[in-house]
């Protein structure tokens, strides 16, 4: 196990730097000039260039690189404009702060807006999933099959301002949807999130419901399956201890990709709700070209999707003895 | 048992010169496939990034085999053996890890795609699953007109005059030409394979399994059908099966294989009457026979039960592969792998690897090794 | 004369689907004694399988509608609620299948799958169960039980995972056993230590057994009596020596005729049964042998195809055919005399 999980850090490290090496050569593909943004509006010839040379912009493309690299171990010193403490992931003249720093601040929006919608849509999809495949093709599958269809179609941006504006802005039956950390107050953290919560649930929701009704209907015609009937196994053991064991494996995949994508930045749900989590940094930063800031949230999105296929590898072993681990 | 006395004790007389050629030896001396030290393994490798070899499949280890014009020779073992290697091997599907392939007359071990087009229509294959083996997406005319296509072949009168003429020689309505697989029936699949291997004018045919996933009623049909071409057209055949009768019906000569290795081969009624090899007997015993008599004067069928199942390809034991199973396993048998010779009192081309064989008989004893029966 | 142990009588089974309704059993009666071994023969489609889900009531019962009589030890199964069902399942009438591997579930040890029948049917506690395991997995020729015991069902060879299976099957000490094609995916010599491992566990322990099987030759060494099945019916029926020394059905000539054997003579050619089995959808009409038997003109002109012949009523030897049993006698002397059949 210990082996398997060097093995992997390893392998992520690599992955890592190759996007970050990527993402970086692509926006200098892009014009836009960063030592204009953090020179201001108005800007005389030498102040601009005394912001490029700060800024290390006048050095070769792959030095960059390396010094970007190079300040996430050691800190980086940005001229006159300030010290970036490492891990540095670069100075965001935008904010006006290293952009470890505001990563750090709008993460706890993402995770938070994150574990709490997985948790709703992971209980409700695989719940009503089973349900389902356990009464296929009678009503009851059919009614779970079109509305997860319908969930399915729907689009947050969609269903969320329809919520909003009936549930918080018209009928006030809600608070409005905002970040208060969990450690100052647990409950204005539910209840400040509980809109964004069950908006992006549902979406989620409908798929799993989807994926854990055809996973369990293969496995209950799965010849094992038909083994503990034929020793006499009652119907809920055999479900649960048989028929749901093989559909975890495939639910469990499914689940980690989601994860990470998530905290990777849930753009359109943040933007939505107006939470400032990470999606909404990295959409900002694309727009102001703010470089430090987007390289960052590529990486704090691909290590998070790195991260939980990691996990999700690891679990594997535990769930089925046939890919155990040496 | 008394009858094993005295050959225990025999050297075997060396006759490998004469390897494989058994009852062919009188005939045109050059045979039209030879094997010799044929090896097939396959690598397992470990690791994501940096793949590196854990360990090797032994799937084929050395084997020596000739097939001449015309006959059939049978290709028996159990799962694992490397029988179907060796067809996929013959047929190029696989590319040989060692030794060397001959047919007629050619080096064609490691000979390219380029080189390979005028005896690829010579040797054909037909498989196991007509279900899987045939396009579902194309009509039974297109596929047996395919090899045709690819290989340029014009016959006389027209490909589709001659798809009509394959139909008929195999059983099928021509009429069913513009027909799709999903059609037919398992038995009617397999001979629209026959009719396909057919389409080139074969003088080779790698039959592997190609009965064993039809019902008893329609695996006949299929076996005749085969045995009528061979008959009729003179094709020569590589017979790979797990069912000893079947194979005992349709070929001239009988390779064992066990683990990689060929145990023992002989013409038909020497392998099935007078078999030497200790697995050879264990097989033959093995199989559940109707017969409720047994002829007069033989007394009853011989009952050897093996313990456990055949060990891994990956690692297979040291000296005789069959040792681990073996009745009659001494320590020379892990020390010193036992050549494939004549052995004496057999007959011309009955060959046999075994340092301590059986007696020549398939009658009257009892070995049972399985614990759980004993 | 009493009942059997298990009787079956006028079992059929019908299976709706989009195609129409198939006929997979099709007033099918047997019986099977303790300690005796009944021997289904047939081909795919045959009902055979269908039969054996049939007595354990494992059919979906959405798609799939029985009627007729079920009997195990004089009760009536067909209809049994779902509770007194899986009560009996794996106490009083256990199962094994074809394919070992599919079979047992790949998250659970073999010995946990083996105590957990047991403990279902005893209420034994987790020890106790476990013990059991390892005392069924010796009595099955698992070498060094104890430690097996812990290994999942990938870590064991195909013969080994088919012991598991009867050990599992058995660890109830059930009446009836059905085993359906128990050796089919293993290889010859594999098969010939578990047919002699079921009859010996047989001669130990008194239970029924149904043994399913494609192969005449499984049955000929391992059964008592043999029922021949063909398109959801029963054709022939009797005891080993009967029904393979004597056959009185075409099909049953024709399965003999067209298998190969070890003992019989090389040069006479196989006689194949010709044509594909019926549609259970379309099922011939009269006798379902009709269109593939040679034989129809001697019963009499279009009786074949216009009557159903019954399997007679009584025990022993019988078979479902419309030809006088001198005509069968003296076609079947004629076939050995040709020697398409050997006795």
């Amino acid at each position: 196990m210990l082996r398997f999980l060097t093995r992997r850090t390893l392998g992520a490290v690599i992955t890592l730097v190759i996007i970050s090496a990527v993402t970086f050569f692509l926006f200098f593909a892009v014009p836009a000039d960063p030592a204009r943004l953090a020179c201001g509006k108005v800007c005389p010839p030498e102040l601009l260039a005394q912001a490029r040379h700060n800024l290390g912009l006048d050095q070769p493309l792959f030095a960059q690189f390396t010094a970007w690299l190079a300040g996430i171990f050691a800190g980086r010193d940005y001229g006159g404009l300030g010290h970036c403490p490492a891990p540095c992931l670069g100075y965001s003249f935008v904010n006006q702060a290293p952009v470890f720093e505001t990563i750090l601040d709008r993460l706890p929006v993402t995770v938070s807006l994150t574990i709490g919608a997985a948790v709703v849509f992971l209980t409700f999809g695989v719940a009503t999933g089973i349900v389902a495949a356990l009464n296929q093709g009678r009503p009851l599958d059919k009614i779970v099959s079109v509305s997860s269809l319908i969930g399915f179609s729907l689009q947050i941006y969609f269903v969320g301002t329809l919520a909003l504006y009936f549930l918080v802005y018209q009928n006030q039956i809600l608070a409005r949807p905002q970040y208060r950390p969990f450690t100052e107050d647990p409950l204005a953290w539910a209840a400040g999130l509980v809109l964004p919560w069950v908006v992006l649930s549902i979406i989620f929701t409908a798929n799993y419901t989807r994926m854990t009704r055809s996973t369990m209907v293969e496995q209950l015609g799965e010849d094992y399956v038909r083994t503990a009937r034929a020793k006499g196994m009652t119907g809920r053991s055999v479900t649960l201890r048989f028929a749901l064991r093989g559909t975890l494996t495939t639910v469990v995949t499914i689940f980690g990709v989601d994860l990470g994508a998530l905290i990777g930045g849930a753009i359109i749900t943040e933007t939505t709700f107006g939470l400032q989590g990470l999606g909404r940094l990295s959409i900002n930063a694309v727009t102001d070209s703010d470089l430090p800031v987007l390289m960052a949230t590529v990486l704090v999105a691909a290590g998070a999707i790195i991260v939980f296929n990691i996990i999700v590898d690891a679990l594997y072993a535990f769930i089925d003895p046939r890919v155990r681990l040496s | 048992m008394k009858e094993t006395g005295p050959m225990e004790e025999t050297a075997p007389e060396r006759d490998t010169a004469q390897a494989g050629t058994g009852s062919a030896a009188g005939r045109a001396a050059e045979p039209l496939l030879e094997l010799s030290g044929l090896e097939k393994h396959f690598p397992i490798t470990s690791g994501l990034v940096f793949k590196r070899q854990a360990g090797r499949v032994h799937a084929v280890d050395g084997i020596d085999l000739t097939v001449h014009a015309g006959e059939t020779l049978g290709l028996v073992g159990e799962s694992g053996c490397g029988k179907s290697t060796t067809g996929r091997l013959v047929a190029r599907l696989l590319e040989p890890t060692g030794g060397s392939i001959r047919y007629g007359g050619r080096d064609i071990t490691h000979a390219s795609r380029r080189e390979l087009r005028p005896i690829r229509a010579e040797i054909q294959m037909i498989f196991q699953d007509p279900y899987s083996s045939l396009n579902p997406r194309h009509t039974v005319g297109g596929i047996i007109r395919g090899p045709m296509e690819i290989n340029g072949i014009d016959p006389p009168g027209g490909r589709d005059r001659r798809v009509r003429e394959l139909l008929e020689i195999v059983g099928l309505n021509p009429e069913h030409y513009n027909r799709f697989p999903h059609e037919f029936s398992g038995g009617q699949r397999q001979r629209i394979g026959v009719a396909r291997a057919l389409a080139l004018d074969p003088r080779l045919i790698v039959a592997d399994e190609p009965v064993s996933a039809l019902d008893v009623s329609i695996q006949a049909q299929v076996v005749n059908l085969l045995q009528r071409l061979q008959r009729e057209l003179g094709i020569a055949f590589l017979f790979i099966a797990h069912d000893l009768a079947v194979v005992r019906h349709f070929s001239q000569r009988v390779a064992v294989m066990y683990l990689g290795k060929i145990v023992e081969i002989a013409d038909r009624d020497s392998l099935y009457e007078r078999p030497r090899h200790p697995y050879t007997h264990a097989l033959l015993s093995a199989v559940p026979e109707v017969g409720l008599e047994s002829a007069p004067g033989t007394g009853p069928r011989e009952r050897i039960r093996l313990a456990g199942d055949v060990p891994s390809p990956i690692a297979p034991p040291s000296g005789c592969r069959f040792r681990t199973r073996c009745w009659k396993a001494q320590e020379k048998c892990a020390a010193e792998e036992p050549p494939l010779v004549r052995l004496e009192g057999n007959r011309e081309g009955h060959l046999t690897a075994c340092h301590f064989p059986e007696a020549p008989t398939v009658h009257g004893r009892d070995v049972v090794l399985d614990p759980a029966l004993a | 004369m009493s009942t059997p142990f298990l009787s079956v009588q006028d079992l059929t089974v019908d299976f709706h689907t989009e195609d129409g309704v198939v006929h997979a059993v099709d007033g099918l009666s047997l019986g099977v004694e303790k300690g005796t071994t009944l021997g289904v023969v047939g081909e795919s489609g045959s009902g055979k399988s269908v039969t054996a889900l049939a007595v354990l009531g494992l059919h979906n019962p959405e798609t799939a509608k029985l009627s007729g009589e079920i009997l195990l030890d004089g009760r009536e199964l067909i209809g049994a609620p779902r509770s007194v069902m899986e009560r009996i399942r794996g106490a009083k009438a256990a199962m094994i299948f074809q394919d070992p591997l599919t079979s047992l579930s790949p998250y659970h040890t073999i010995g946990k799958q083996i105590g957990e029948v047991f403990r279902r049917h005893t209420g034994a506690s987790r020890a106790a169960a476990r013990d059991r395991a390892v005392e069924m997995l010796t009595r099955v020729g698992i070498p060094q039980p104890k430690l097996r015991v812990d290994d999942y069902p990938h870590q064991f060879s195909g013969g080994m995972r088919q012991r598991a299976m009867i050990a599992m099957a058995l660890v109830c000490d059930p009446d009836l056993l059905i085993a359906d094609e128990p050796t089919t995916a293993l290889d010859v010599t594999v098969q010939a230590q578990i047919l002699d491992l079921l009859r010996d566990l047989q001669e130990q322990t008194g239970t029924a057994i149904i043994l399913i099987t494609h192969d005449l030759g499984v049955v000929a060494n391992t059964a008592h009596e043999v029922l021949v099945m063909y398109a959801g019916r029963a054709v022939e029926r009797g005891t080993v020596r009967e029904v393979l020394g004597e056959p009185h059905h075409p099909y049953t000539w024709g399965l003999l005729a067209s298998m190969p054997r070890l003992g019989a003579p090389v040069d006479v050619p196989l006689r194949p049964v010709r044509g594909a089995p019926p549609s259970l959808i379309n099922v011939p009409s009269g006798c379902p042998f009709h269109p593939r038997c040679d034989y129809p003109a001697l019963a009499g002109p279009g009786l074949c195809r216009a009557e159903r012949p019954e399997l007679s009523p009584h025990r022993g030897h019988g078979d479902a055919c419309h030809l006088t049993l001198a005509r069968k006698q003296e076609i079947v002397g004629t076939l050995v005399q040709k020697r398409e059949i050997v006795r």
